[in-house]
């Protein structure tokens, strides 16, 4: 079993990097597409100016019917497809390891990233039906996820054990699951953060890589407003998970609800510039590109958090370390 | 969103006196500490000034590894030390920090409280003059009154207030989502309760660690001197522990084959005040809970229980804890007859004569000769002791460790190795004669569980400022702010027996639903039906 979720775990790196490949190609060939012509219209006015008159605009009417061009179309259906497929290959590999394990897939390090980006690219393809308009961000999507598994099979590989003592309490499903799922959804938040910053740079007339890129992309106003709401939704969990269940689990097991541990200090890192995200977005004065690249620091650290801390620090958190109590 | 970020300047003051300049500096500092832009720059310094305490061990985390850390950097060290890196989140510039962010949490949501209070009392304001302005408006033509229309309203939850003129126009303006406001005031006034239960549960909490191993004559009573690491806080005495006393029964732990732990139990007998003995059996992450004091199970190992038997056949038996240094319980240890080898007629010690031994002890001694254990149980044990004689260095009133002989004394050639280069194997049960003919024997083990022993009384405070808080983010984070109004003008044309009329909505907050439910509450209005 544990060989099989090894295998599907490639099986699904590999779907991943071609719907990748087929999302490229949309966006090289797609240009003409439906959704690249109604990236072309004017982007509304970002900046709020305190009354928020001027940024009420659906979402839903930047698919504005143009005439489709053919091949651009077809990859990004198939890149769709091969998402969906990628996506239940990477619940396979999930499954299997947790049957292998005869738990919860979320015990240690690799287990922790295979779970989180699961939840990201499960609340990826979520959002992709309900806004089919946003696929164009599906080749930075599937970038992230396709780096981080990477990253995770190379990095972190743990063969299949049982959990060390410490993590055998009910605070450690409900706090870890719902780190993980807050991970997943920042992690999925960071792509439309990282485009709309590209095309914000478009719009304003810079065309040097990165922001060549921004061509192809939703409206700057769409990408923002998802980003908001992908952060708004996951910081309640983060909080949930990092700054309560996580300390009443700490309570019970070390006796301290909070010690400053190098894990607990980069999560309070976290959650404080993820608050700076939220705070800045509601400050009428502060740009939302100002906002948004809080947010993308706010995702630095939880990646510090994941690999720097685990790898180089330390300390009480057993994830990395097996044998310790 | 509606924040006032920069509240109105005062009016143009006459040309002001010094208290006057002085009053005007302060009210203009307090003005900008409480600016959502000085908020935003004292979280990021928090973020930052946070990062120290992850890099460089913390005292308060690890003793030992600011210890180690002043060992490897010896220059570095004192200077990190006074810049207060080994205890960043006690140190003044970390406090200053919070202290300011939080003086400029209250300053912002009083005010804020204060207005919130006041729009909760207040009905929703009259329709602005031109409703067809507003993000969402429309006309349409209704068979029902202000008071049906204002039901609808209700019906839905909003906050309605009808105003009739006497020339027979009418509006009704209604408001929904106070509950945005009042969740964000219920987050921010949670951090300042949390800031508070942890600033009392630091002054009012103690904690203390100390390992126990098992026997009746190895039992622990809380005092301040049993334990083998404390700390009280500011308020606490030790007068104040609570009294309780507790002996290490029996302790337990399984293994995988992989040598993986797999579970720990430790059964303590009890005793609270002058009740009677209890047993209690507790575990890691379900600590034993007693009145005043919570024990935790934080770790365990072996102690090694030894015989020494001097020149004059006097015997010394010692039950040492051995420290796991690694995760199959290779552990290292020491054993120190400080009062032995004593000639009865003098009766005087002779600090020549002292013994202390020092070594390894292997759970399982492994197959291939190494000097680590292969599993943390006990399958093949043995333990591998030097032994040296001479002046153990423990009468000079620096306390030394437990777990190590001092290394200045041996460097001294005060404390000399007796027993050879190659470490001594003894298995359980066997007895090693040394050059002097005086004699050690090896009586077995016990378990030993480490405890670390804590009472934090501000807990349940902290927690349910943490739970409320959560409550009040996700009020505000889900909520939207949003006005509707319905007007008639007094000369509104009657089509069809019906009124027409103009609606607008505006939402005051980013919320991309709006527009649907502004045409609902439209079609609703039509079709007269609530
Ligand atoms: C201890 C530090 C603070 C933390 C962790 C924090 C956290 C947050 C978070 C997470 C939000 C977004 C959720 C929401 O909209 O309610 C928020 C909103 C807000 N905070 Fe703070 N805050 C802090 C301090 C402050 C301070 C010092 C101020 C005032 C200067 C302030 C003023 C506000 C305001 C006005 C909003 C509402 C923004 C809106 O209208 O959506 N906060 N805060």
């Amino acid at each position: 079993m544990a060989e099989l979720s090894n295998q599907l775990m490639a099986v699904a790196v590999l779907a991943y990097l071609a719907a990748m490949v087929c999302y490229a190609a949309e966006y090289a060939f797609g240009s003409k597409s439906r959704i690249g012509r109604a990236a072309v219209r004017p982007a509304r006015q970002l900046v709020g100016s305190g009354a928020p008159v001027s940024d009420i605009a659906d979402d839903e009417d930047i698919v504005e019917v143009a005439k489709p061009d053919r091949s651009g179309e077809i990859f990004g259906r198939i890149a769709v497809g091969l998402n969906i497929v990628a996506l239940l290959l990477h619940l396979g590999a999930l499954t299997t390891r947790g049957i292998a394990a005869d738990r919860m897939p979320w015990g240690n390090m690799y287990e922790y990233i295979l779970s989180a980006t699961f939840v990201g690219s499960a609340v990826w393809v979520g959002v992709l039906i309900r806004r089919p308009a946003i696929r164009h961000i599906g080749l930075f999507v599937t970038l992230a996820l396709v780096l981080l598994l990477g990253a995770d099979g190379m990095i972190a590989y743990t063969p299949v054990g049982p959990l060390v003592p410490a993590l055998h309490s009910y605070w450690f499903v409900i706090h870890v699951s719902t780190i993980i799922l807050a991970s997943g959804i920042f992690l999925i938040g960071a792509v439309p953060a990282t485009m709309f910053l590209i095309r914000d740079g478009y719009d304003r007339g810079k065309r040097r890589f990165p922001y060549s890129l921004g061509r192809n992309t939703p409206d700057a106003t769409v990408l923002e407003r998802l980003t908001f709401r992908l952060h708004a939704f996951a910081f309640p969990l983060f909080t949930f998970g990092a700054l309560i269940a996580g300390p009443i689990w700490a309570e019970a097991s070390w006796g301290r609800y909070w010690g400053w541990d190098p894990k607990e200090v980069w999560a309070f890192i976290s959650w404080i510039v993820y608050a700076g995200y939220l705070h800045a977005r509601a400050t009428p004065s502060v740009k939302r590109t100002v906002a948004t690249w809080i947010a993308l620091l706010g995702f630095a650290t939880m990646l510090m958090n994941l690999f720097g801390v685990n790898l180089f620090f330390g300390g009480f958190h057993s994830y990395a370390n097996p044998g310790g109590m | 969103m509606t924040v006032v970020e920069e509240r109105p300047a005062p009016p143009a003051a006459p040309p002001p006196k010094l208290p006057r300049r002085l009053w005007a500096l302060l009210r203009n500092s307090w003005r900008q500490l409480t600016s959502m832009r000085t908020a935003l720059v004292l979280l990021f310094l928090l973020a930052v000034a946070a990062i120290p305490g992850s890099i460089f061990p913390q005292r308060a985390v690890n003793e030992q590894k600011v210890t180690q850390y002043y060992q490897a950097h010896p220059s570095l060290a004192p200077w990190l030390e006074r810049l207060g890196g080994f205890e960043v989140y006690g140190s003044p510039w970390f406090a200053s920090i919070y202290l300011l962010l939080f003086t400029s949490l209250v300053g912002c949501v009083l005010p804020r409280l204060r207005d919130h209070a006041r729009a909760l009392r207040q009905a929703p304001p009259d329709a602005p003059r031109r409703l067809d302005r507003l993000p969402e408006s429309a006309d349409l033509t209704v068979e029902i009154g202000p008071k049906d229309i204002a039901r609808i309203l209700r019906r839905r939850r909003f906050r309605t207030k009808i105003r009739e003129q006497e020339d027979g126009s009418w509006t009704v303006s209604a408001e929904k989502g106070y509950l945005k406001e009042t969740g964000n005031l219920l987050f921010h006034f949670s951090l300042l309760a949390v800031l508070i239960g942890v600033g009392f549960g630091h002054w009012y909490g103690w904690h203390g660690d100390r390992i126990l191993v098992a026997g009746a004559d190895q039992g622990f009573c809380d005092s301040l001197a049993q334990y083998d690491d404390s700390t009280l806080g500011p308020r606490v005495d030790a007068a104040d522990l609570p009294d309780f006393c507790l002996k290490l029964t029996d302790f337990r732990a399984a293994y995988q084959a992989t040598g993986q732990p797999k579970n720990f139990s430790a059964t303590v007998a009890v005793t609270e005040g002058d009740g009677p003995a209890k047993t209690r059996t507790f575990t890691v992450n379900d600590p034993l809970r007693l009145h005043g004091a919570n024990v935790h199970l934080i770790g365990h190992g072996y102690a090694i229980s030894l015989r020494y038997t001097d020149r004059y056949g006097v015997s010394q038996t010692k039950v040492v804890p051995f420290l796991p240094i690694d995760g199959m319980f290779t552990s290292e240890g020491v054993a120190q007859f400080p009062d032995v080898n004593i000639d009865p007629k003098t009766n005087r010690r002779d600090s020549t004569l002292q013994m202390g031994f020092e070594g390894r002890y292997l759970p399982t001694v492994g197959t291939d000769g190494s000097a680590t254990s292969t599993f943390p149980a006990e399958n093949a044990p043995a333990l591998f002791l030097t032994a040296y004689r001479g002046d153990l260095g423990l009468d000079v009133g620096t306390p030394g460790s437990v777990y190590a002989l001092d290394q200045g004394q041996i460097a001294t050639g005060d404390l000399k190795n007796v027993s050879g280069a190659r470490p001594h194997e003894l298995k359980v049960g066997e007895s090693w004669t040394l050059d002097d003919g005086t004699k050690l024997e090896f009586l077995g083990t016990r378990p030993y569980a480490t405890l670390a022993i804590r009472y934090d009384p501000t807990q349940t405070l902290v927690l349910a400022g943490a739970a409320l808080g959560l409550l009040g983010l996700m009020l505000s984070l889900g909520g939207h702010r949003r006005r509707v109004w319905f007007r008639a003008l007094p000369a509104s044309p009657e089509s069809d027996g019906g009124t027409l009329l103009t609606a607008g909505g505006l939402p005051r907050t980013d919320y991309p639903g709006f527009a649907d439910e502004f045409a609902q509450l439209v079609k609703a209005a039509e079709e007269g039906t609530p």
